[in-house]
């Protein structure tokens, strides 16, 4: 009975938060219950054994993506009081909660009428594992089996950094990404901007380096360190760099062109495009996860630092 | 000797899960924003510290239980830096703290 309980009260929790995050009117404490969803989402994924997804949903959903929402409610502010008081017509209401209703029900209905036990093609993986070089099944598929994949999740990121600049007036277009940090140079947020980024670049780099045999890889590693240059831009120890930098747009293309290559590569050698030669696929997966754990890390944190605000010469 | 091992994690463990309840409580009873910041940073250090210290005892090897103790004193490092901040967000605000 304790073992159902260790299992009922995280997704019970999860419900409850969901429910609340739904119904609340302000946007802040919607977005605290998104954020306080997100890790209770890492519990749940480390209760069914899936540690890298836990690892990429504590980082992603619980530090990157609430960040974003924060700020977005911060800017959204002004029209708190406006929005409250415009409320949709009870028809559109009702047919807004049956559409959410139906898709719901539609997909508790699919999972519970999986046949049990569920296909899966775990087997099938850990049995080529060996021709792979790694020892993390999850790493196999993102980076051997499935590489096309991370590849085009790499691009997607380049369009959604492109997207974000997009979004810079006319004349700052080419400037400094978010406004100038000042933070009191003594204060508490420089101490701890000066004291946590070390740690934090050692543990990101560890866990892009240990995602080979176990959970870990480069996503999650790449969001630590991103965290980190973000700590020390918001203490203003550093300030962004003009995104019209030509190291910047390198190093960030770096990363997806380095992948685009080996897959030439493996077309002309290995008979298929991103088809490693025998005995190569450590060597080259290796190769490629150097070149893109640097252009995930700027790539994400200058997602993070928002659209160009400044001129480049301040 | 297992036993009291485990007799130590059962009652360390339960001793930091008292400890979260009450920062808990204390959030939800006390009446501004200094009071419960006080009450959530003792939750997180010294629950927080009692937990580790009751899992210490059922970690395989010393590695695995320097890692435990170093989550430990980053979550107390950063909450510690937390709470600083939001204390002085509450007050810059102004109005009654």
């Amino acid at each position: 009975m304790i073992i159902d309980a260790f299992y009922a009260a995280p997704a019970l929790l999860i419900l409850a938060l969901g429910v609340y995050t739904t119904i609340v009117r302000d946007t802040f404490p919607a977005t605290v219950g998104y954020l306080a969803y997100g890790l209770l989402l890492t519990v749940a994924w480390v209760q069914l054994h899936g540690v890298d997804v836990a690892l990429t949903e504590a980082a992603i959903g619980g530090g990157l993506t609430s960040l974003l929402l924060v700020r977005a409610s911060a800017r959204l502010r002004a029209t708190e009081v406006p929005a409250r008081l415009e409320r949709a017509s009870l028809p559109v209401r009702g047919l807004a909660a049956l559409g959410a209703g139906g898709i719901a029900g539609a997909l508790a209905l699919a999972l519970l009428s999986l046949p049990d036990p569920a296909p899966t093609l775990a087997p099938a993986a850990m049995a080529s594992i060996a021709s792979t070089g790694v020892g993390n099944p999850i790493t196999a598929v993102l980076m051997a089996y499935r590489a096309m994949d991370t590849m085009l999740e790499a691009i997607v990121l380049l369009l959604a950094i492109i997207g974000v600049w997009s979004l810079a007036p006319d004349r700052a277009w080419g400037g400094r990404p978010g406004p100038r940090y000042n933070a009191d140079p003594d204060g508490i947020l420089a101490f701890i901007a000066r004291v946590l980024p070390p740690i934090g670049i050692i543990v990101g780099i560890y866990i892009f380096w240990v995602g080979a045999d176990h959970p870990g890889g480069k996503f999650q590693g790449a969001t630590i360190v991103a965290a980190m240059w973000l700590l020390t831009l918001m203490a203003g120890l550093t300030d962004a760099p003009p995104i019209s930098g030509r190291w910047l747009r390198v190093l960030l293309v770096a990363g997806p062109a380095v992948f685009i290559a080996v897959g030439a590569v493996g077309a002309v050698l290995a008979g298929a495009f991103l088809g490693y030669p025998d005995g190569w696929a450590k060597p080259l997966i290796l190769v490629i996860e150097f070149a893109l754990m640097p252009s995930l890390a700027l790539t994400l944190g200058l997602i993070m630092a928002g659209a160009p605000e400044r001129i480049a010469s301040t | 000797m297992s036993t009291l091992i485990n007799l130590l994690t059962y009652v360390a463990i339960i001793a930091g899960v008292v400890f979260f309840v009450a920062g808990t409580t204390g959030l939800l009873r006390f009446p501004d924003t200094l009071t419960r910041l006080h009450a959530l940073t003792k939750a997180d250090n010294l629950g927080l510290g009692l937990i580790v210290l009751g899992l210490l005892p059922q970690v395989d090897g010393v590695l695995n239980g320097l890692k435990l103790v170093a989550i430990w004193l980053l979550v107390m490092l950063s909450s510690a830096d937390a709470g600083q901040l939001i204390a002085r967000a509450a007050r810059r605000r102004g109005g009654p703290v």
